[in-house]
C-alpha cells in the first residue's frame, strides 16, 4: 500500500460509503507450508449488495456488526449525538468505575513509539495494513478522547490530532471495535503500559451500553439469551441434563467405564461449570471430564440452575452490566449447592471473567473460591490415581495457549505438566506460553460469521495462529501421520475447527484439534483404547 | 536577566511538581478497577515469575500463602525504568535513540539534585561542603551535566529523525510530537552553547543555585546561557502537561494495572471499595442495561434485563 493510500484516522470520517481499505491476497503475511503456495488463497467473499445497502459495511472487505443504515440524516444525527453521550460517560466514575483508572491510563500516555505493532497478530498478518495497527483505533479514540470529552480546542488538536465527528466516523468505529481479539499482546509488550486492547473493550462498551449496538452473535443470541434460559446454547436445564445422559452413555460405551455426571449435589467440593458449547460441540471432552473425575473419586457436581451449567460470560467483550449479571448468576449456583469451589472447564475467556474479572464484583457470600480445570486435572494426573500409559499418545501433539486463561492469567504450567507427562512427542509453538499467539477467534470472533466475516477472521486474524501452528507439525505434514492440536478452551477450539476446515488441513494433513481431557482419558489403561477418534469432527 | 532566570527557574520547579504532583492524585484516587492484570507478574516466587504463572497455578490456591517477591517487583520495575527492557526487547531500532535521551535525562535530573544539593550545603553547612568534598560533587554534577546533555541531545535528534523518516512512526506522528522534540533539541543545544561559548568569570551551575537560593541578582548570566536555561526551565514546566508525563502513568500502568492480582478477600478493603462503587447510579442509556439513573450497579448485577430491547 502506498503512504498517499494508507487510511489514517481522519479516514474514518470520509463521507462516501466506499471501505477505506481493500484486502488482497498477495498483501498478507506469507504462511508456511502447505499454505504457501499463492494458488491456495481465497479470495474473499463479497459481501452481497443486500448487505452493502442494508447494514453499514463501510470500514474493510467485511462486517461483524452489521448496523443498520440510518434511514434519515436525523437518524444518523441522533446516533452521533448518542455516541457522545457515551462517551463522556465512559470517562465518569459512576458510569465506569470499572475501568476508568487503565483507560485514563491510556488515554493520556501513548508516545506514539510504535512498539506493540509487531507485536499484534492481525496487523501482522494483514500485510502491515495500517487500518489495523493497534494504535489506530486507540488514536481515533485518543483525538475523540482530547475534543469530545476534555473540550480541547485548536491547541489540544495539534498536540494530539484532530477528527471530525459524522456519523461514518461513528459507523466505521463500530467495526473497528470488533477487529481486534482483545489478546492483549500489545499491551503485554508497551514500554509505557499503555492497552490498545483495553481502549477496543471499551469503545464496545459505549456502543453497547449507550448506544444498544453489539454483534447479534454475542448479544442477543448471547448474553441475552444465556439470561434468560440459562446457556447462550438456547439448552435449558432439561435440555442439558438430557443431553448430558446421552454423553455420558456414549462415554460409557466408548471407554467401557458407566460414566454417570451427579447433578446438583449439594456440598460437593466442585462446580464444574463447562462452557456449554462443549456439551453440543465436543461431547468428548465433557464425557471426559466425567470419566477423569469419577475416576479420582472427587466430590463434584453439575448445576442445573439458570446460568450454573454454562461458564460463558460474553458480556466480558462487550458490556460490563452483562457480564456482571452472568458472574453472579455462577456464583449464586455455587451458593445455592454450598459447594466448596467452582472449577472453570476448558474455556478461556470463562476462566478469566470468573476467576480475575468478577473477583472484585463478588462480595462476601457470592465470593466462593474458583479455580482452573488445568490445576485440578494435572493434580489428578501426577497424584497417581489413574492408571496411564503415555504410549498411548504416541503421536506428535502441540499445546496452544488460551490468551485469557494464560497470558491474561497467569495458568501457564499445569497443562504443560499434563501433556509433558502423556504425550511422548510434543512439542511447543513458536512463542508460547505468555507470549503466545491468538488463535484469531477472541473476544467474540469465533462465534462470529456473519456475512462473510469467516473470510477475515482465518485469513487475516487466525493467519499467525496457523502459520505456528503448521510450523509446530513442520517435521510431520501430511496425511500420513495424525496430528493433534490440543486446544483447552471452547473457543480457540471453534476456531481451530472453522479454521483447519477452511484450509482443508485436516483432509490433507491429517490436522485433528481437541482438548486436553480426551488426552488424559486417551492414555487411561483402564479404558478401551482409541479415546481419540481420528476423524473430523 | 538574572532575575527572568531566577524567576523561571522558580516557576519551572514549582510548576513541574504542581502538576505532576496533581496527575499523580488523579490517578491514585480513580476507583479501585476490576482485575486487569497481564503476565508475567513479577511479585509471583521468582519459580512462577520466570514462566509468567500465577497463584491461580495452584490447586486450592485460596489456602495457599501468597508470598510477595518485592525484591522481583523492584528488580523488574528497576531494569524497566532504568534500562527501557521493553523498548530493547520489542522495538531495538527504537531503543539505541531512545535508551540515550532517556538516560541522558536522568543524568540531567540528577545533575540539578546535586547542584542544589552542593547549594544547600554550602549555605547550611559551609565547614563540611568546603574543600575537597565540594570538588568532588562539583566534579561529579559537571560530568553528570555534560554526559546528560550531550546523550539527551543525541537521543532527541535520533528520535526526531526516525519520527520523520520511519513510515511506521510517520503516519502516527502528530504535530505536537515534532514540537516536542524540536522542543528537547532547541533547549539542550541553547543550554549547551550556553556552558560552551560562556566567557571566562561565568558563573558555574553551583553558583547559579547558590544565587538562585540566596537571590543575589547581581550575578551576571550571559545572554545566551540565560536563554538556554530559560528555554529548559520552560520545557520542564511543560513536560507534565504533556504524555511525556509516562513517568508518573507508568508507575500507575504496572503497578496498579498490569501487575495488580490483588485478590478480593471476604470483609477485605477491596471488598470496601466494591460496596461503595456498587451504590453508584449509572445512568447508560441502552435499555437492556435498566441504568434509569435511580438503579445502582448492586440493582443491575442482580436483576435479568428486560426481554424487549431493542431499540
Amino acid at each position: 500500500m502506498k503512504d498517499g493510500d494508507a487510511p489514517h484516522p481522519g479516514s474514518l470520517a470520509r463521507p462516501d460509503r466506499e471501505p477505506l481499505i481493500r484486502l488482497r491476497a498477495g498483501d498478507l503475511m506469507p504462511i508456511q507450508e502447505p499454505l504457501d503456495d499463492p494458488a491456495r488463497e481465497r479470495p474473499f467473499t463479497a459481501l452481497s449488495d443486500q448487505a452493502k445497502s442494508r447494514y453499514e459495511c463501510i470500514l474493510d472487505d467485511t462486517c461483524a456488526v452489521s448496523v443498520p443504515r440510518p434511514a434519515t440524516r436525523e437518524d444518523e444525527d441522533a446516533l452521533v449525538r448518542a455516541f457522545l453521550s457515551g462517551l463522556d460517560k465512559l470517562f465518569t466514575r459512576e458510569n465506569n468505575w470499572t475501568f476508568l483508572q487503565p483507560l485514563l491510563l491510556s488515554m493520556e500516555h501513548c508516545a506514539r513509539c510504535q512498539t506493540c505493532a509487531s507485536s499484534c497478530h492481525i496487523f501482522e498478518a494483514s500485510g502491515r495494513n495500517e487500518l489495523y495497527r493497534p494504535t489506530f483505533r486507540s488514536d481515533v479514540m485518543r483525538r475523540l478522547y482530547f475534543k469530545c470529552v476534555r473540550r480541547g480546542g485548536m491547541l489540544s488538536a495539534w498536540r494530539h490530532g484532530d477528527i471530525e465527528v459524522n456519523w461514518p466516523l461513528v459507523a466505521r468505529l463500530i467495526e473497528l471495535a470488533y477487529r481486534c481479539n482483545l489478546c492483549r499482546r500489545c499491551a503485554q509488550t508497551c514500554p509505557i503500559g499503555v492497552d490498545n486492547g483495553l481502549i477496543a473493550h471499551e469503545l464496545r462498551k459505549v456502543f453497547s451500553q449507550e448506544m444498544g449496538i453489539a454483534p447479534r452473535e454475542i448479544h442477543e443470541n448471547g448474553s441475552m439469551l444465556q439470561l434468560k434460559v440459562g446457556s447462550s446454547t438456547g439448552m435449558t436445564a432439561a435440555v442439558v441434563r438430557d443431553n448430558i445422559q446421552f454423553v455420558d452413555d456414549d462415554t460409557s460405551d466408548r471407554t467401557g467405564v458407566p460414566v454417570e455426571t451427579p447433578w446438583d449435589v449439594e456440598g460437593a467440593d466442585v462446580l464444574l461449570i463447562h462452557n456449554a458449547g462443549e456439551i453440543l460441540a465436543w461431547p468428548e471432552s465433557v464425557g471426559a471430564f466425567a470419566l477423569i473425575l469419577n475416576a479420582a473419586g472427587i466430590s463434584w457436581t453439575m448445576s442445573s440452575e439458570l446460568a450454573g451449567y454454562d461458564s460463558i460470560n460474553y458480556g466480558l467483550w462487550y458490556d460490563d452490566a452483562q457480564f456482571a449479571r452472568v458472574a453472579v448468576k455462577h456464583a449464586e449456583a455455587a451458593r445455592r449447592l454450598k459447594v466448596g469451589r467452582i472449577v472453570l472447564g476448558e474455556c478461556g475467556h470463562a476462566h478469566k471473567a470468573l476467576s480475575v474479572v468478577a473477583d472484585r464484583l463478588l462480595a462476601g457470600d457470592l465470593n466462593i473460591p474458583r479455580e482452573s480445570a488445568m490445576t485440578l486435572l494435572r493434580d489428578i494426573v501426577m497424584s497417581g490415581r489413574l492408571t496411564l500409559d503415555p504410549a498411548r499418545n504416541d503421536f506428535p501433539v502441540t499445546l496452544h495457549d488460551p490468551c485469557n486463561m494464560v497470558r491474561l492469567m497467569g495458568v501457564v504450567e499445569p497443562q504443560r505438566e499434563i501433556v509433558r507427562a502423556l504425550c511422548p512427542k510434543f512439542r511447543e509453538m513458536t512463542p508460547h506460553g505468555v507470549d503466545n499467539y491468538c488463535c484469531g477467534g477472541g473476544s467474540g470472533f469465533a462465534i462470529m460469521s456473519g456475512h462473510n466475516f469467516a473470510d477475515w477472521r482465518f485469513q487475516v486474524a487466525g493467519r499467525k495462529k496457523i502459520d505456528q501452528v503448521l510450523g509446530a507439525f513442520a517435521d510431520g505434514l501430511g496425511p500420513a501421520t495424525p496430528k493433534y492440536l490440543c486446544a483447552p478452551c471452547s473457543n480457540c477450539k471453534g476456531q481451530f475447527r472453522d479454521m483447519l476446515a477452511y484450509y482443508g488441513l485436516w483432509e490433507q494433513n491429517a490436522l485433528l484439534y481437541g482438548g486436553l481431557a480426551e488426552l488424559i482419558v486417551n492414555a487411561m489403561t483402564n479404558v478401551r483404547p482409541g479415546y481419540i477418534q481420528w476423524e473430523w469432527h | 536577566m538574572t532575575i527572568i532566570v531566577y524567576a523561571s527557574l522558580c516557576l519551572s520547579m514549582a510548576l513541574f511538581a504542581a502538576a505532576t504532583l496533581v496527575r499523580a492524585v488523579r490517578y491514585a484516587r480513580a476507583p479501585l478497577h476490576l482485575r486487569w492484570e497481564i503476565y508475567p507478574v513479577p511479585h509471583e516466587p521468582a519459580d512462577r515469575a520466570a514462566h509468567g504463572g500465577s497463584y491461580f497455578e495452584q490447586s486450592a490456591w485460596w489456602t495457599k500463602p501468597a508470598p510477595a517477591n518485592h525484591w522481583g517487583t523492584a528488580k523488574a520495575f528497576a531494569v524497566e525504568a532504568l534500562c527501557l527492557h521493553a523498548l530493547r526487547a520489542f522495538n531495538r531500532p527504537l531503543w539505541w535513540r531512545s535508551y540515550p535521551f532517556h538516560a541522558g535525562l536522568y543524568l540531567l535530573a540528577a545533575t540539578v539534585v546535586l547542584v542544589f544539593a552542593a547549594a544547600l550545603g554550602t549555605i547550611t553547612a559551609p565547614s563540611l561542603v568546603a574543600g575537597a568534598p565540594a570538588a568532588v560533587v562539583r566534579q561529579c554534577y559537571r560530568a553528570t551535566g555534560l554526559a546528560g546533555l550531550l546523550l539527551a541531545l543525541l537521543g532527541a535528534t535520533g528520535l526526531l529523525h526516525r519520527r520523520l523518516t520511519d513510515p511506521d512512526l510517520r503516519s502516527s506522528t502528530v504535530p505536537g510530537d515534532l514540537f516536542n522534540l524540536a522542543a528537547f533539541i532547541s533547549a539542550l543545544v541553547t543550554l549547551g552553547a550556553g556552558w560552551a561559548l560562556a566567557p571566562a568569570g561565568t558563573p558555574g551551575p553551583g553558583a547559579i543555585a547558590l544565587g538562585l537560593l540566596q537571590w543575589d541578582v547581581s550575578l551576571r548570566i550571559p545572554g545566551l546561557l540565560a536563554s538556554g536555561l530559560i528555554l529548559s526551565a520552560a520545557l520542564a514546566a511543560y513536560i507534565p502537561f504533556t504524555h511525556m508525563s509516562h513517568f508518573v502513568g507508568k508507575y500507575f500502568t504496572y503497578h496498579a494495572v498490569r501487575w495488580d492480582d490483588a485478590v478480593a478477600r471476604r470483609g477485605g478493603s477491596i471488598e470496601k471499595a466494591m460496596a461503595e462503587y456498587l451504590t453508584y447510579r449509572p445512568t447508560w442509556d441502552a435499555p437492556h442495561v435498566t441504568a434509569d439513573g435511580s438503579r445502582t450497579w448492586a440493582d443491575i448485577a442482580a436483576s435479568q434485563p428486560p426481554d424487549k430491547t431493542t431499540r
